[in-house]
């Protein structure tokens, strides 16, 4: 273990937050307008959107490679009006990552929508607030602590994606080689050494992630919940 | 002066109901799941009837099957069962919220011994001090009419006798129509200007109370 190809690491960082991002504003908005409204369909489309969370990463990889292919539809189209592939790119490591944490953030999103009284909002409402102006001084702070939650968790997701990521983009040194994948093909390889350095480095990012958030979430649910000192 | 007439499918009834409210408290009295709260949503937007007619001081505000104003724009002080304060905004947060002058929020304030509050958030100020500064957040709005969905249940008996006083006595100041809904005759009777008695979304009397109030 002389020189360390750090590659991995900040492929995976890099890869993981983008993801992140993507799914926090997609998993937000869709969290809002699903969690507290009733139509039809609402239980098969939120059956889909956790599909991925059961499903083994293989399948959804399976999935991943069939809608973005070389020969699917959609692959087609890509190359064709753009010159551009997924597969075997670090965008197909960002869509593998995307797919697999979205219900972890789309979950915990709903779930911070839901929780506190609605009422609130009437209230801001009936006092003259447009709903852009609720939602940006009630229900996002109010959501705040279970949005985090779901973003520290889907970051971890996409931070240790490995069987959806290895079927779409393959393992391609530099461009697709995440933590996940560089510790399979260094104990593949025999080099149990990198393999120790890099499942130590995951578990130290995970432990660390979770440890934090469950201070900041004990923090924040006490500042709501104190009572009255001298009732 | 506030024109009401609701008809609206409930999960186990039907909800029908006229009435008229001048600048007067109306108080509507009936079990739980008669209705009532579902009358005042409809009146302020936030639930919409089947059909019907809402108009205040001849602005229409739902008429037919269409809503014709926005919640936003209706002018409606609307004191929700747990005053549904925003936890995480101070007192003088919440009341600015929505405020048409600083100058009226800060003598609502005073005018409802609330002014040493400013600073605290609605998790550290009592039952009593909540419910003050909902009425006060309300106010600050200037509405042209005021709902109140069981404002005093969850007060204790010294608490609430003195909200009661303070109702009546900021009613007469402002002289706009006052709609209350609650569980209990007494205070139904002590309150209310009339009565109108529900069960299970249709009117079953109404009552002019005669005795002087509180």
């Amino acid at each position: 273990m002389d020189t360390v190809n750090l590659s991995p690491l900040w492929l995976s960082f890099k890869t993981a937050a983008i993801a992140t991002v993507i799914v926090f504003i997609t998993g937000v908005i869709l969290a809002r307008i699903i969690a507290r409204n009733s139509f039809p369909g609402k239980g098969i489309l939120e059956a889909i959107i956790m599909l991925p969370l059961v499903l083994p990463p293989t399948v959804v990889g399976f999935g991943l490679l069939w809608l973005f292919g070389k020969n699917s539809f959609l692959g087609r189209l890509l190359m064709d009006w753009f010159d551009f592939q997924v597969v075997f790119t670090w965008y197909a490591v960002i869509i593998a990552a995307v797919v697999v944490s979205f219900p972890l953030m789309y979950q915990s999103a709903a779930a911070a929508f839901k929780q506190y009284d609605k009422n609130v909002e009437n209230a801001a409402y009936t006092m003259g607030a447009s709903k852009w102006r609720v939602f940006w001084t009630i229900s996002f702070p109010l959501a705040w602590p279970g949005l985090l939650a779901g973003l520290v968790l889907a970051f971890a997701r996409a931070l240790g994606e490995f069987g959806a990521t290895l079927m779409l983009a393959g393992y391609i040194p530099n461009v697709t080689d995440t933590i996940p994948l560089a510790i399979y093909f260094e104990v593949e390889s025999g080099n149990m050494e990198m393999a120790t350095f890099w499942v130590i480095l995951i578990i130290a990012l995970g432990f660390s992630a979770i440890l934090w958030l469950n201070w900041w979430s004990k923090r924040n649910m006490m500042r709501y919940s104190r009572q009255r000192n001298n009732e | 002066m506030l024109n009401v007439h609701i008809r609206k499918s409930l999960f186990h009834f039907e909800l029908d109901v006229e009435f008229v409210v001048r600048n007067e408290i109306v108080v509507l009295f009936g079990a739980s799941g008669s209705g009532k709260t579902t009358i005042l949503n409809c009146i302020a937007g936030l639930s919409k009837a089947n059909e019907g007619l809402i108009s205040l001081n001849d602005k229409i505000f739902f008429k037919g099957k269409k809503s014709h104003v926005p919640m936003q724009q209706r002018k409606i002080g609307y004191l929700f069962q747990d005053y549904a304060l925003f936890p995480h905004m101070t007192v003088w947060k919440n009341i600015s919220y929505g405020m048409k002058s600083e100058k009226l929020a800060k003598d609502l304030m005073e005018e409802l011994n609330i002014g040493h509050l400013i600073q605290q958030y609605p998790h550290e100020i009592s039952g009593g001090e909540k419910q003050r500064v909902a009425i006060a957040r309300a106010l600050a709005t200037e509405p042209q009419l005021l709902l109140l969905d069981e404002p005093f249940s969850a007060l204790d008996d010294e608490t609430r006798a003195k909200g009661h006083h303070e109702l009546i006595r900021l009613q007469k100041l402002w002289g706009i129509p006052v709609i209350m809904v609650t569980h209990s005759h007494e205070e139904a009777k002590k309150l209310g200007d009339r009565i109108i008695y529900i069960k299970r979304g249709k009117f079953q009397s109404t009552n002019e109370t005669q005795q002087s109030k509180v």
